[in-house]
């Protein structure tokens, strides 16, 4: 393989925190609407805001053809769905301590039920179940429109950190 | 997914569409396995200064699924491959260095495969974040 199609290089100088995450520290959806996918990997795969309730919240993604993994079928990257669901399991924590705390993802479980279909679109509802005073419990699912017809499972854990930790690179 | 392609070098193993978009590459070799490879770039951040889970999981499958084909190749006739499941652990969190990924298959039978995958960074030994898949194989008449 050569070198070509490398992606741009990061900001040698991280911002100290992302552009949307509001200085009181309170989850707001608006927020989330107008600029959780302003940047990184949720820019690149362009996720957008579909809807939210008490302890969940849904984000979709489109299929592309710079997503495949498998140029046969046409079949978007697994780890795109992970993504997906890693980014609403995430949102639907800070929904339902209705606030921002940094967490870090620290074990996900993905079933898939079936293939995404070339062309469709995808989306990934994640599920806050159940929150401890450092560990938030999550589940979701994704589909492609009806919830009763799941392309994924996912059950996993996020760890609350401090600001610094979550900020700090090369963390021991 | 179907594939007979006669690796004769691990640099055989041709990246899909999106983990070129990701500037995923080959670089080198682990007992016959293709070693990914993941620059830093704004397309893989998460959180300011580093990778994304999704990201991370991403290299994963890539690595996993470039083992996995190897190991069918060697059989000599054709499959599909289909993924049942994956479970992520993330052990650190990825910084600002390049990043390093290999598939390992732990069984490979007649219609499951066990397989797992690895990150490192700087230090070989220091493993940021592991997968652990199963897929089904199946033969193609």
């Amino acid at each position: 393989m050569s070198n070509e199609q490398q992606p741009p290089r990061a900001s040698p100088r991280a911002s100290p925190r992302p552009s949307w995450f509001p200085k009181d520290g309170k989850f707001n959806v608006e927020i989330i609407q107008k600029g959780f996918n302003s940047y990184g990997h949720t820019k690149f795969l362009g996720m957008d805001y579909v809807d939210s309730g008490d302890d969940w919240l849904e984000l979709c993604l489109d299929w592309r053809e710079d997503l495949v993994a498998d140029e046969q079928s046409g079949v978007m990257a697994s780890a795109a769905i992970i993504s997906l669901l890693d980014n609403a399991t995430s949102l639907a924590i800070f929904k339902k301590m209705e606030m921002f705390k940094p967490q870090a993802t620290m074990d996900m479980r993905v079933d898939y039920l079936r293939a995404s279909p070339k062309g469709a679109r995808v989306f990934g509802r994640g599920e806050c179940y159940k929150l401890t005073s450092k560990i938030a419990f999550m589940r979701g699912i994704a589909h492609n429109g009806d919830r009763d017809d799941p392309i994924a499972h996912v059950t996993g854990t996020f760890i609350q950190t401090s600001l610094s930790q979550f900020m700090a690179a090369g963390e021991k | 997914m179907s594939m007979l392609n006669d690796y004769k070098s691990p640099h055989d193993y041709k990246l899909p569409p999106y983990a070129r978009a990701l500037g995923m590459n080959i670089e080198g070799a682990e007992d016959g396995v293709p070693i990914i490879t993941m620059p830093f770039s704004d397309t893989v951040i998460g959180r300011p200064g580093f990778l994304h889970g999704g990201a991370m999981a991403g290299l994963l499958e890539i690595a996993a699924m470039a083992s996995l084909y190897i190991a069918l190749d060697k059989r000599g006739q054709k499959y599909s491959v289909k993924q049942v499941n994956v479970t992520v652990d993330f052990m650190r969190g990825g910084a600002n260095h390049m990043s390093y990924a290999i598939g390992k298959v732990n069984r490979l039978g007649r219609r499951l495969a066990n397989v797992e995958a690895e990150i490192w960074q700087e230090d070989r030994k220091r493993i940021i974040c592991a997968a652990q898949m199963h897929y089904m194989v199946k033969l193609e008449d």
